[in-house]
């Protein structure tokens, strides 16, 4: 039975919430149990932010993620405070763009991808987001591929449908990144 | 029944809009203002009313007005604000009017913090306002239950003439969980014929009041209030029991507080522990019955509170002093981890108490 507890943090306009809500819309489209839970407050823009997701087969206890089995990380000082809370054996995924660092624990998965860069190469500078996430769905298969359109549709609001292409693509561009 | 994803704070509010409530009063605050936001967005499209009052203390007399009508009504705040509301609280219960007063608690006193905290329990289970008086308190801890508990609480408020309170915290307005809504009109609803809306000429007018200057007549308002309380107590408490039957630590918590303490549990039956929660869904009335029935055989409770140790007093008071009860928190807007928690049961275990 999986219980997979996600933690992912950056700056306040990395899209670092709606990364956490494409993954949480995913697996309740794969029934799963979910739980997604925001910082929130002052953090928005600027500041810190961070959102726990927990994708399971069983029902979710606290929503609160401490100890992540995959941890996601959009900036240095989010990579300096969660690595060495990540579950040992689980994988943390860096924008190697923003964090020039490696990661200094040696019982961790650590996958490095350029995100930021490459969604500026793509011409969708605001999805790095989405372009960790395709990553994150390659080397942990925590919800499928499959059927992730619908799961966008969901998650962009209503009047920002015509994001869902941009949003795909990003996610595969980072699913393929070798 | 398809499940939605949805926020704590507005499954509230949709629950409300699906029991009948077409009134909602109240004023931004974090972390609950999403209450707010999806009023005003839904009710305007279904003749509803949402109105951002000037104050908490305006929204609460607004709600005292509505209810007088015979209407279904809520306002929701975050810890000051709910202080704000206080005599307008017991207003509504010095007139025998029912009502929602959500509360999506945060860290105090003062201003404090805006991230969560239970530390407004005593202000929601022992008063808040002046008088000998009573809320409904509920105590969600899932979005599921926020949505569940909205419904129920307009329904109690309305058969027992009486305020209801939603006692949340930050997480639970804030998180995200798969969510079955209740259906459309759901919500038993309940005959006023006390409501002030027009006699049509045939009938005495109605009164709604929490003034008697005449103090014989008074006490017998208080006295008939607490025959009603009485009911209350014997139908309407409602608690969980998690891994109790064979339990010898018996961890009693809510809301966030009891997500984080299954968590521990679990942990600690894995080591070989025996331990339990008491989970009370409504704090008051508050499952005495229960905690006495489980310090018959535990050795001894552990109290996991987003506060300094408020409803301990109550589980000391349900188990008459006849177990050690020890407090394991945290305040100030921070969260005991599982691992506190499972220290806490371990301590239990091992000390010789």
């Amino acid at each position: 039975m999986a219980y997979t507890q996600i933690l992912i943090a950056g700056f306040g306009g990395q899209g670092v919430l709606f990364a956490g809500k494409v993954l949480a819309y995913k697996g309740l489209e794969e029934e799963k149990q979910i739980s997604w839970l925001p910082s929130y407050g002052p953090e928005m823009r600027g500041g810190t932010a961070n959102c726990s997701v927990i994708i399971s087969d069983t029902p979710v206890g606290s929503p609160i993620v401490s100890v992540p089995d995959i941890l996601v990380v959009m900036n240095l000082p989010s990579f300096d405070k969660y690595e060495n809370a990540v579950n040992a054996g689980g994988s943390v995924f860096i924008d190697s763009t923003l964090i020039e660092r490696k990661a200094e624990r040696t019982d961790i998965n650590a996958y490095y991808i350029p995100a930021t860069k490459m969604a500026r190469d793509l011409g969708l500078p605001t999805l790095a987001n989405m372009i960790i996430i395709g990553k994150v769905i390659r080397e942990t298969g925590v919800i499928d591929m499959d059927g992730l359109r619908d799961a966008l549709a969901k998650t962009v609001s209503a009047k920002h449908q015509d994001l869902i292409e941009a949003n795909l693509k990003a996610i595969e561009a980072g699913y393929n990144y070798i | 029944m398809s499940k939605v994803l949805m926020k704590g704070n507005e499954a509230i509010a949709e629950a409300a809009i699906r029991a009948g409530c077409r009134h909602y009063f109240g004023y931004p605050i974090t972390p609950q203002t999403e209450i707010a936001a999806y009023m005003a967005k839904r009710m305007p499209k279904i003749g509803g009313t949402f109105l951002q009052a000037e104050s908490e203390i305006s929204a609460i007399n607004m709600v005292y007005g509505v209810s007088s009508a015979g209407l279904r009504v809520m306002t929701s705040s975050s810890s000051p604000g709910v202080s704000l509301k206080q005599e307008g609280i017991s207003y509504l219960a010095g007139s025998d009017l029912p009502a929602l007063i959500v509360n999506v608690q945060r860290g105090g006193p003062g201003l404090g913090g805006i991230q969560p905290s239970q530390s407004d329990y005593y202000q929601a289970t022992k008063g808040g306002g002046h008088g000998d008086y009573h809320l409904i308190v509920l105590a969600p801890a899932s979005v599921q239950e926020m949505a569940d508990f909205t419904v129920k609480a307009f329904e109690l408020a309305d058969k027992y003439r009486m305020p209801a309170m939603l006692l949340a915290d930050g997480t639970m307005g804030q998180m995200m969980e798969p969510v079955v809504l209740p259906a459309e009109n759901s919500g038993k609803t309940y005959e006023k014929p006390w409501a002030v809306r027009g006699t049509e000429n045939k009938r005495e007018h109605n009164i709604i009041n929490s003034l008697y200057l005449v103090p014989e007549q008074l006490e017998v308002k208080n006295l008939e209030r607490y025959e009603r309380y009485k009911e209350v107590e014997k139908n309407e408490t409602l608690v969980e029991e998690y891994l109790t039957d064979d339990a010898d630590i018996c961890v009693v918590a809510f809301g966030i507080a009891a997500r984080v303490s299954k968590n521990a549990i679990n942990a600690a039956r894995e080591k070989g522990i025996k331990a339990g929660l008491i989970r009370p869904m409504t704090l008051w009335p508050f499952p005495s019955e229960a905690i006495a029935r489980a310090a018959e055989r535990v050795k001894g409770f552990i109290s996991v509170e987003l506060s300094m140790g408020q409803m301990i007093d109550d589980i000391r008071l349900a188990e008459s002093c006849k177990k050690p009860v020890v407090l394991c928190n945290r305040v100030g807007g921070m969260i005991p981890s599982p691992e506190q928690v499972l220290k806490a049961i371990e301590d239990m275990e091992g000390g010789e108490r």
